[in-house]
């Protein structure tokens, strides 16, 4: 399976460069800025570390996998390396897919990395949800950052896309909920405003329905909602990958 | 030293002494411009929910805790004669309020409210916090009914208000429907109709709690008692004179 042996080199690549000590410091990081917090919190001082800790590992997650996945497609082009494997007799969608294959494979190793300190505070079977679910965000994020960085050709701009492309898609609910409120104007440029808020989050994930911190605090959610929340991000995956196979047929190498 | 780098002799000599002396004046500086705690009057009008749900990015739970935090430094300890003398309670409890919107299940703000910011000896302060406590106790009754009860007993020992503390100890029976509610907040009303002092009555209350097993925050508990040894020790206090 030439797409599996494609994945195992990405998975190569990433243990070899700085990425499992970018994970301990995250950790560490992590842990240090709980417990500094949790000193001057006069009640739920629990509570407080595992939601600094989960907020804070889930961001350096998003972080750490999107720039390794954009920097290392980057060099690869620079360095013409693209090209020669592409020289290989491999079909495009075998090479694309394998490598992502071993991005999101990281991502899911970055995940449980990150979700495993969590369990000394939180329930094991929501910290298990909670880290599935940090999985198939960093999928995202990994195909996100694989897309956005064949497509363009700076490293810089491949970031601030994928990072552009997060960051709405975590704050979108609450922009919708402020377009639509009670101080919202009835005019035709506010209902216009309204709509082309709403159009944007149609072609966004919801990423605020996952990898919850309530989840760890206040217990795990329904098996639908969650089931639900996940198929969504999944489906969005498949659409960035969809694009990226398209892009990557049509360039020209 | 790795391969890869030189030897410390291969650096200028210029370029060593600029590096120990912008370190040096860079420690110098930070030094000198140490910033106080924030004051009172530096606290901000409370932002818009939606404004907070939008800058937690979608973390709602770790954002509104550290807005407790940041709402707690200001006027912390109170360097004035009274303790919160000086902060705007109009706008603390406008951030109280925007902080428990953004989550609701978090004691935290209830919990500041309750026994902090109502444990001032500026009345009129201690009622405007205690009606917010009243006010979000409506909201979730089952969930917010140790905070209004605390608030019943302020109301009766500190404030020397009976129908206040009437009111809220009849709100705890009546909106509560929780089968984990206690009997003796279910009958607060008579607890507070009855000649005790505000001691026994935090006792009776606080071993409640902690007999429940609801507080388990080793940071609650031990904020608790420390209140209590307070309590003991200003009641001890003009007996033993």
């Amino acid at each position: 399976m030439p797409a599996v042996i494609l994945a195992r080199f990405v998975l190569l690549e990433a243990r070899r460069s700085g990425l499992p000590w970018l994970i301990v410091a995250s950790l560490a990081a992590g842990l240090g800025l709980a417990a500094f917090l949790s000193q001057v919190a006069v009640t739920e001082s629990v509570s407080l570390q595992t939601a600094i800790v989960a907020a804070f590992l889930r961001a350096c997650a998003v972080f750490l996998v999107a720039v390794h996945v954009a920097s290392s497609t980057q060099r690869e082009i620079q360095d013409k390396g693209l090209e020669l494997m592409l020289s290989l007799p491999l079909a495009r969608s075998t090479h694309y897919l394998g490598r992502l294959a071993g991005h999101a494979c990281g991502g899911a190793v970055v995940a449980a990395c990150f979700a495993l300190p969590l369990a000394y505070w939180a329930p094991p079977p929501a910290v298990a949800l909670w880290g599935l679910s940090l999985a198939i965000e960093a999928a995202l994020v990994a195909a996100a950052a694989l897309f956005f960085a064949m497509a363009l050709a700076q490293l810089v701009a491949a970031i601030a896309s994928v990072a552009g492309l997060y960051l709405l898609a975590r704050s979108i609910t609450a922009i919708q909920a402020i377009a639509s409120g009670p101080l919202a104007e009835e005019s035709l440029l506010g209902r216009l405003a309204r709509w082309s808020v709403d159009a944007v989050a149609l072609l966004l994930p919801r990423l605020d329905a996952v990898t919850r911190t309530e989840w760890l605090l206040y217990g795990i959610p329904a098996p639908a909602q969650y089931a639900q929340a996940l198929g969504a991000v999944a489906l969005y995956a498949l659409l960035l990958v969809a694009a990226g196979l398209f892009d990557f047929h049509r360039r020209n190498l | 030293m790795s391969r890869n780098e030189r030897t410390l002799a291969a650096v200028p000599a210029w370029v060593l002494a600029a590096l120990g002396a912008s370190l040096a004046a860079q420690v110098a500086s930070q030094a000198a411009w140490s910033p106080g705690p924030p004051g009172a009057s530096d606290l901000p009008p409370a932002p818009r929910v939606e404004t907070l749900r939008l800058a937690s990015l979608g973390e709602p739970e770790a954002f509104a805790r550290v807005a407790m935090l940041y709402l707690q430094a200001f006027d912390l300890g109170g360097a004035n004669e009274l303790p919160y003398g000086r902060l705007d309670y109009a706008r603390l409890t406008g951030w109280l309020r925007a902080i428990l919107a953004l989550d609701p299940k978090s004691d935290y703000p209830l919990f500041s409210a309750a026994r902090i910011y109502a444990e001032v000896p500026d009345q009129a302060r201690a009622r405007q916090v205690l009606e917010f406590v009243y006010e979000e106790f409506l909201k979730d009754p089952n969930r917010r009914w140790p905070w209004l009860a605390h608030a019943a007993l302020l109301a009766k020992h500190r404030l020397k208000d009976l129908p206040l503390a009437r009111r809220y100890a009849a709100a705890v029976d009546r909106y509560t429907t929780a089968g984990n509610v206690p009997l003796w907040a279910k009958q607060m009303q008579i607890f507070i109709l009855e000649d005790l002092n505000e001691l026994e009555a935090a006792k009776i209350m606080l071993g409640g709690l902690l007999e429940s097993g609801r507080i388990r925050d080793p940071a609650e508990v031990q904020f608790l008692r420390q209140r209590l040894e307070e309590l003991e020790a200003r009641i001890a206090g003009p007996r033993g004179r």
